[in-house]
């Protein structure tokens, strides 16, 4: 086993909203009184369902309610069990399924504000992502604005499926408000469920739409490589989480020899495919879609040809692991490093910012 | 894969081989609808001329995502006799099979009623596309081999039309799409692999058609090129649900041929079948044994377009990982981004690989060893 160092940033947590009544206080009278008189249940995804054995481990499992709800539950199995320096929080819950932009607006900020008020001020470890109601790009620029006033949101959450490919123009002002405020956008695993979870129609199962973000997370990176987000946005880190990245080395093949053939049809595209991965994508750690044994994994890791793509993370409280076995097996100390502070710190400056904000008098 | 730019029609292979290949992805075309009139009713003809081949995507000619040069085929390889790139059985001779020393050549024509609306009218010019294979391309060369076209979202139709080419050596595979109106696995689709097995013959899957899904999960992307990449991603999730539906338990003598989409990623999303059915193995009790050991058993690949790392050595070992007795040469005659067989494989390839890789591999799968 390789053991994890202490000091590291958990790039992937999800803090469990218990019950949509546990957004009632953030809400304002009017939306209170949406949920309540309408009988709104709660908004749980169909990408993780409370009891599939994929959201949570099973020493991880609350006597009750959701996994990842409690605080002292996350402490001890996850943010001290790992020694961390730093936790990102990243809210799985299911407002991005909502058809109102209106209503998914409200959710969102009272997602925002419930992290802050439950998770951030009582854990100084914990960071956040901000939630953002991606059918209003408007209403989304104008929530990252209001968060990012709090150093601690580190990033900009999205889900991998969602109504439209993510590199389309229309959604480029989230990007570049993103970008000029030092939050990188982290892409995570999950469906609005608008479109159907895989690209050629609705499967039957539940480990089908597990299986299918892996595809999803392909084509997402298409699109925002092609349409040029990249060379409008340069400086903006975006990571895939709980993507998976066994499959990256055979994709950018494919990707980089049909951008050879037809980049006539993108032309702002003004780097190869691969070189700017290695320069703005990032990638979690958990899950590690390999076999368990090491000498596959680091052929692997030199397909990958960069050290500095991976991001250590525990995925807490989905079940991708057991016992401490965090990191696989056979990878070098350098590696650990790498993955668990040097990669981290590199992608997310605000960790930086708000650690000299902390020492400050 | 290279987009040809020569001006003469010529054909200037760069070497001719020696060793005999076969070719497991040739597209031959109709010079017009007119071809097919033959082998179809008068009233569909009529219907087409009238209201055109509804398919599910708007445009009732031509991609929406328009090709990088017309018809997605070689700039050299227009007919000198006129007509679109490889409707000419001559030029296709003079052009692929003779220079390169094409053994067997695989035909799968594509733009033949599959994924239409109008079931009737898929069915109908599915069996015109099959008896034009017969009529126009096998018979006039015995190196040729046809697949038989499915009105593939009809499956007892389809069934039908596969079980009356039973026995019949000019095909040697029945032809689907990758992108159908559901994921391929579905149980609409199970009486065309019920048929498949019966009569012998592998299923292949070939990348393109229109189901009306979006072609990411996320929606329409803009570009001809996120097509081209994603089929990739669409056959990854068609391959899914042949496995988790069972299809392979249900059919365990069914063979199934990926073609044109890539086997780079194969052994990822074997793994990442694996470590999901681990966890969710409760969901799907009707499989047996492990995702990745139904594709090991049960998938072929073609090889165009080649997968390309910068090291030869990547190349190899995730060729190890797939198999070297499962990947299947493949050109992709007339199209722009023809792999050629001289140049496909970096060196230091086995002789017993490369021999299984050009060739034996296709002669056992079909049945022509």
């Amino acid at each position: 086993m390789t053991s994890p160092i202490a000091g590291g940033v958990d790039c992937d947590l999800h803090p469990a909203v218990p019950h949509l009544t546990s957004l009632l206080p953030y809400l304002s009278d009017y939306w209170r009184d949406q949920v309540t008189t309408r009988g709104m249940t709660d908004l749980v995804s169909q990408s993780y369902p409370a009891n599939s054995p994929i959201s949570a481990r099973p020493d991880w499992r609350p006597a009750q309610g959701k996994p990842g709800s409690s605080l002292a539950d996350m402490q001890q199995q996850a943010l001290d069990r790992f020694a961390v320096s730093y936790g990102i929080c990243n809210p799985l819950y299911g407002v991005q399924m909502v058809f109102s932009e209106d209503m998914q607006d409200a959710f969102c900020r009272a997602v925002n504000d419930w992290l802050v008020k439950e998770w951030l001020d009582k854990d100084s470890r914990l960071r956040g992502s901000i939630v953002i109601p991606t059918q209003s790009v408007e209403k989304s620029v104008a929530e990252i604005e209001r968060c990012a006033k709090d150093i601690r949101f580190v990033q900009v959450l999205m889900l991998v499926m969602g109504d439209m490919p993510l590199g389309k123009r229309a959604y480029w002002p989230i990007y570049a408000a993103a970008e000029r405020l030092g939050l990188a956008v982290g892409i995570h695993a999950g469906s609005a469920y608008h479109n159907p979870p895989t690209s050629v129609g609705w499967g039957s199962y539940h480990v089908e739409d597990y299986v299918a973000q892996a595809q999803a997370f392909q084509t997402q990176l298409t699109s925002l490589i092609v349409e040029g987000v990249f060379a409008r946005h340069p400086k903006l880190k975006m990571v895939m989480l709980e993507s998976g990245f066994t499959w990256l080395p055979s994709y950018l093949w494919r990707l980089h020899k049909f951008w050879r053939g037809v980049r006539m049809e993108t032309p702002w595209v003004d780097r190869a495919p691969l070189e700017i991965v290695r320069s703005n994508i990032r990638f979690s750690l958990q899950p590690i879609d390999a076999p368990p044994d090491p000498a596959t994994l680091n052929r692997l890791f030199d397909h990958m040809q960069s050290d500095e793509l991976l991001l250590f993370s525990t995925d807490y409280p989905h079940w991708q692991f057991d016992g401490d076995e965090v990191l696989p097996a056979g990878i070098s100390q350098d590696l650990v490093r790498k993955i668990m502070i040097d990669n981290p710190h590199a992608t997310y400056s605000r960790l930086k910012q708000s650690a000299l904000k902390e020492t400050a008098p | 894969m290279n987009v040809q730019f020569r001006s003469s029609p010529e054909p200037a292979p760069s070497a001719s081989i020696k060793t005999a290949i076969a070719d497991c992805d040739i597209h031959p075309a109709r010079k017009s609808l007119d071809d097919l009139l033959p082998y179809m009713a008068q009233r569909w003809h009529d219907h087409i001329k009238t209201y055109g081949k509804q398919a599910y995507q708007g445009m009732i000619e031509g991609p929406p995502y328009p090709k990088a040069q017309p018809n997605a085929s070689r700039r050299d390889a227009y007919p000198p006799e006129g007509g679109r790139q490889g409707s000419s059985l001559s030029f296709m001779q003079k052009q692929l099979l003779d220079p390169y020393n094409v053994a067997l050549g695989v035909l799968n024509p594509l733009d033949t009623g599959q994924g239409l609306r109008n079931q009737d009218l898929s069915a109908a010019l599915a069996t015109a596309v099959n008896d034009w294979q017969i009529a126009e391309w096998t018979s006039k060369d015995s190196r040729l081999k046809g697949s038989i076209v499915v009105a593939n979202e009809d499956g007892p139709v389809a069934a039908a039309e596969i079980r009356r080419r039973a026995g019949d050596r000019n095909f040697v595979q029945v032809l689907l799409l990758s992108r159908n109106v559901e994921p391929l696995g579905q149980r609409r689709y199970w009486p065309i692999y019920e048929a498949a097995q019966e009569i012998g013959l592998p299923v292949g899957v070939h990348a393109f058609g229109f189901g009306g899904n979006p072609i990411t999960a996320s929606g329409w992307p803009s570009f001809y090129i996120e097509e081209m990449v994603g089929h990739s991603q669409c056959q990854q999730s068609a391959l899914a649900s042949l496995v988790l539906e069972g299809v392979f338990e249900r059919y365990p003598k069914l063979r199934m041929v990926m073609i044109e989409a890539g086997f780079g990623w194969a052994p990822s999303l074997g793994w990442r079948l694996d470590k999901t059915f681990e966890r969710l193995h409760s969901e799907v009790p009707h499989l047996k044994r492990r995702p990745s050991e139904y594709i090991r058993d049960h998938i072929w690949w073609t090889t165009q377009p080649m997968e390309d790392p910068e090291r030869r050595e990547h190349l190899f070992e995730v060729i190890e990982w797939v198999g070297w007795d499962k990947l299947l040469f493949a050109t992709d005659y007339p199209h722009w981004d023809f792999d050629d067989p001289t140049r496909v494989l970096p060196a230091g390839v086995s002789d017993a690989n490369g021999q299984a890789f050009y060739l034996d591999n296709a002669k056992k799968l079909y049945g022509l060893a």
